[in-house]
């Protein structure tokens, strides 16, 4: 059974992401945070782009930058890293606009409850956040999403 | 490129920033209520649950009417199709990615056991 992503709006600069992981926190918190773990994973294969690049300084001060094969890249730093239980980064591409991403992992009987929120400068600019790049990304999406739903009949059946 | 983006979107999703909001909304997605009805199940002043009540009906997403005495709330007229259609190319955004997380931390978990198993062998 997948575990479902909810996603909240908490407030006109805020959005909430929530996940379980089947792990318990030390694997997750690896996986966001060794660059060959991180990159396997960030860039869904659906999203059609490819991830030329991904350099991770994960210690408090450190900067992070991925790099894209269509010339884009992401990059900001890390304004507090706890191991096994909390990430905060900063987006800095886009100037005095950019978000600040807190990542907390909380360990419950093995599993691993994954919150994730953004906080915007602006209402604006998260709304733009939401219409932007994903919009490309709907169609593909759903085809993913329906890939799934195939598979994990073909394996209820199984 | 579809805008979602509108003064409508704005003031919903700035009504449903707060707690208390959302609470209302489920109530009377469940069933009409008056403002005192409300005002009592959220243990709140008449006048707290009329500002709250006034936020909602102006975002569009609760409708009063005046029966007697008695105003009485109901969800309405907009509907939150709008808000959903963000959230959710949101969360498949998300959702996308940690499918393959799962996949990730899989790897890494059985790893583990192959490596304790080593190491107890």
């Amino acid at each position: 059974m997948k575990n479902r992503t909810t996603v909240e709006r908490k407030s006109e600069r805020e959005i909430v992401v929530t996940r379980t992981f089947n792990a318990p926190a030390r694997i997750v918190f690896e996986a966001w945070t060794k660059p060959e773990l991180f990159k396997k994973w960030w860039v869904p294969k659906s999203m059609g782009m490819t991830l030329v690049s991904c350099e991770m300084d994960v210690r408090t001060g450190g900067k992070y930058r991925l790099v894209f094969g269509q010339g884009m890249a992401f990059f900001g730093s890390y304004t507090e890293v706890t191991p096994h239980s909390r990430l905060v980064w900063t987006n800095e591409e886009g100037g005095d606009n950019g978000s600040v991403t807190t990542v907390t992992f909380e360990e419950k009987g093995g599993k691993t409850l994954l919150v994730l929120s953004e906080l915007y400068p602006s209402k604006e600019a998260l709304d733009a956040a939401g219409t932007g790049a994903q919009d490309a990304l709907v169609e593909t999406f759903q085809q993913l999403d329906e890939l799934l739903v195939t598979l994990g009949a073909s394996a209820g059946q199984a | 490129m579809v805008q979602y983006a509108n003064a409508g979107l704005d003031a919903s999703f700035a009504a449903l920033s707060d707690a208390t909001r959302r609470g209302v909304l489920e109530q009377l997605g469940r069933a009409e209520a008056s403002i005192t009805d409300l005002a009592e199940k959220f243990n709140m002043t008449l006048t707290g649950m009329k500002k709250h009540v006034g936020v909602l009906e102006r975002a569009g997403l609760v409708s009063t009417e005046k029966v007697g005495r008695v105003r009485t709330c109901k969800i309405g007229p907009r509907r939150l199709e709008e808000e959903m259609a963000w959230l959710e190319r949101y969360r498949q955004l998300w959702d996308a990615r940690f499918d393959e997380l799962d996949k990730v931390v899989e790897e890494l978990k059985r790893k583990e056991q192959v490596d304790g198993r080593k190491k107890r062998e």
